[in-house]
């Protein structure tokens, strides 16, 4: 019997009044973005807004509650831009989108920083009985490319380097269920032959610093074929497909052909538009993706969003997790309570 | 293709003095007054008696300001500086039926944007600019030229809920675009700009781009003279395609590049006539006259003289005020001593500028 999981890959937009008085506390410019050593003030402008994205997964009823990565002012590149031996450069695209964050450059050492543990400490504080944590990381590979390497002597030594740094923030998390690793550069950049097996050693390097369940998550596409058979070496739980914007005939190809782990995440609900999916839609979508892989019953299949959840104006971002939770329920045989 | 229409002449002033003329002009944008700025906090402040009328006012007292700082730098054609827009997807989404908004997202820091979604599909309800229009024509005693964000950037900065893609959409919002011109032009206007940065960031779109300018064309008299601008991409992806566009005239930032793309459009030839940013947008100092100049023949190697238009590289509205100001001037004398030189055969327009080394 596969278990399903609502959950999300975190990311969130923050309220629209922490919006408001973190600008006003911190400022606009490129200098004024989260350092690591936060002032009183802002800490506790983030801790309520904190407080806030936890209540609202657990009022939508979702399995996994993320710690929602308001901090992570420069996105996915957020371990890095508060490194200590990192410092930021000039503002760089982030993927292909309208949104921009602070170039990592690297100039030293990834040693421990333990900024992400600290967070998750903070959200392990705010979950009720019988809630489940869910870290949330960039992959290895997404965080290198992400970054500009100006210590290592090559690309190859870099990505090991940053497995390793994730690994020790990882060996320094509160107890979690679930561990999240984003990997969107593996579909946006993919790994060329010489590094398309060390990405999935470097995740096995993650991965194997924690006793939680692990999910590599990619989006924005499907995964190229010699991707995926590398991916598919690393000792991960479950591998995660975006469904909404992904070449879906692609991803269904590598899974049927090289098969799977024995869990899935699927990225059912759209993180970058407005429109808001039914419970059915997304009961539909897990139904479907599970009758085109007939040779393989899941024992767990995550029900999350494809992307990170920023891109949306509040409303909508909370309407998706309901949405979310309800499909799942829905998915699950339950009967859902009509909302107001 | 292009439309080649000789439109250019309607733009000289009565007292031009040179037999060459480089049609100055800027791209839109412009820093607002700071008092704009305190009357809008006032309009959205309950305990003020600042009502709406006297925010229109107040719109109404910045444009005139402004739409004459234009004129006292010596432009050909001016414009209000944009004082009546807050933003340029959001102004336009206000006024499109079609639209809705749902709250800020994040752009990259602190740094938020209203972006509207399409809920349905897009309608025409009232003029969008024709009344700013209208008004800025009734105080200006130089022709106006009307900035338009195009449909391409309007569907690919919003969300789309409505369509199954965000061509279909593009296409939808360039046939309303159509219509707001038409109805500028019969307003009297003879001078429009498309504003398409969304393309520099997804250049293999420039086909749709190319399709909504067909549409945007569509009826528009030959008198009246179109533009599009784009900044801030890599031209080698759209050129030589943009030589099909139905333009008048292509305007593209590349002082703040140094002008390292500018051999792009020389080869094959340039068919519309090229807008070329002589000042850069994003330094808050005022280029010296000599600089300037020397940034105009960098255009003189891709374009004829009579083809030439002289612009800033993109809006001013992130500058300080007396920065943009000094900016247009200098520009606009730059442009007069270049024609004074060509007048007196002084550049050699097969090589108007050294190559480097």
């Amino acid at each position: 019997m596969t278990e399903l999981v609502a959950t999300t890959p975190g990311l969130y937009p923050l309220p629209d009044w922490a919006k408001q008085r973190l600008s006003e506390l911190k400022g606009h410019q490129k200098g004024d973005l989260v350092s690591g050593d936060e002032g009183p003030e802002i800490v506790d402008a983030y801790d309520q807004a904190r407080e806030e994205v936890v209540a609202d997964q657990q009022g939508a009823g979702l399995d996994r509650i993320v710690e929602g990565q308001l901090r992570w002012d420069d996105n996915l590149a957020h371990p890095l831009t508060v490194h200590d031996n990192v410092e930021t450069g000039g503002i760089v695209r982030y993927y292909d989108n309208n949104n921009f964050y602070r170039d990592p450059e690297v100039v030293g050492e990834l040693d421990f920083s333990g900024d992400v543990a600290a967070e998750l400490e903070t959200a392990s504080d705010l979950l009720a009985a019988g809630d489940s944590l869910q870290a949330v990381l960039p992959g290895p590979y997404s965080l290198a490319d992400l970054a500009s390497d100006e210590h290592y002597s090559d690309e190859a030594e870099f990505l090991d380097a940053v497995g390793e740094f994730l690994a020790g923030e990882v060996e320094a998390f509160p107890e979690h269920e679930t561990l999240f690793l984003l990997e969107p550069s593996l579909v946006e950049n993919a790994p060329d032959d010489d590094l398309d097996a060390r990405a999935s050693e470097a995740i096995d390097a993650v991965a194997d610093a924690t006793d939680a369940n692990v999910v590599v998550h990619s989006y924005w596409g499907a995964l190229e074929e010699k991707v995926y058979a590398h991916l598919m070496d690393a000792d991960v739980d479950a591998i995660g497909f975006d469904v909404v914007a992904g070449d879906r005939s692609q991803t269904l190809y590598n899974i049927n052909e090289y098969g799977t782990k024995d869990s899935v995440a699927l990225g059912l609900v759209d993180g970058q538009n407005t429109l808001v999916e039914s419970p059915e839609t997304i009961r539909d979508r897990i139904e479907w993706v599970q009758e085109q892989i007939p040779a393989q019953e899941f024992d767990t299949v995550y029900a999350t969003s494809n992307t990170e959840l920023f891109y949306l104006p509040v409303n909508k971002y909370q309407e998706k997790l309901a949405a979310l939770a309800e499909g799942v329920a829905l998915a699950r045989g339950e009967e859902t309570e009509v909302q107001a | 293709m292009s439309r080649n229409a000789d439109n250019r002449a309607q733009f000289v002033p009565e007292n031009h003095e040179n037999d060459h003329f480089l049609l100055t002009t800027v791209v839109g944008s412009y820093p607002k007054p700071k008092w704009l700025n305190r009357a809008k906090d006032l309009s959205e402040d309950e305990d003020a008696r600042f009502d709406a009328d006297n925010l229109e006012e107040a719109y109404d007292d910045a444009s005139e300001v402004i739409t004459h700082e234009h004129e006292r730098t010596g432009l050909d054609t001016v414009v209000d500086g944009e004082m009546r827009r807050n933003e340029m997807v959001e102004f336009f989404a206000h006024r499109i039926d079609g639209y809705e908004f749902n709250g800020p997202v994040k752009v990259w820091g602190h740094n938020y944007f209203d972006k509207p979604s399409v809920a349905d599909e897009v309608e025409y309800d009232e003029p969008w600019l024709v009344d700013e229009f209208e008004f800025t024509r009734d105080v200006a005693s130089r022709p106006v030229k009307v900035p338009i964000t195009g449909p391409y950037t309007l569907a690919n900065w919003s969300f789309n809920e409505a369509y199954d893609s965000e061509e279909e959409l593009a296409y939808d919002l360039a046939d309303l675009v159509n219509l707001e011109i038409e109805k500028l032009v019969e307003a009297g206007a003879r001078y429009v700009q498309i504003d398409e940065p969304a393309l520099a960031t997804t250049p293999d779109d420039h086909a749709i781009v190319g399709e909504c300018l067909e549409r945007i064309a569509d009826g528009i008299p030959e008198e009246v003279r179109i533009g599009l601008h784009v900044c801030y991409g890599d031209y080698s992806r759209i050129y030589p395609e943009l030589n099909e566009f139905p333009i008048d005239e292509f305007d593209v930032e590349l002082c703040n590049g140094g002008y390292e793309q500018i051999d792009v459009f020389t080869e094959p030839d340039f068919e519309p006539d090229l807008a070329l940013g002589v000042v850069d947008a994003h330094t808050a100092e005022v280029e010296p006259v000599e600089e300037i100049k020397e940034n105009i023949k960098q255009g003189l190697k891709v374009v004829p003289p009579e083809k030439l238009t002289i612009s800033p590289d993109c809006g001013l509205k992130l500058l300080p005020r007396e920065i943009a100001y000094g900016k247009m001037e200098n520009m606009v004398t730059a442009a007069r001593e270049v024609e004074k030189e060509l007048d007196a055969g002084e550049i050699d327009l097969d090589a108007p500028v050294p190559t480097a080394d």
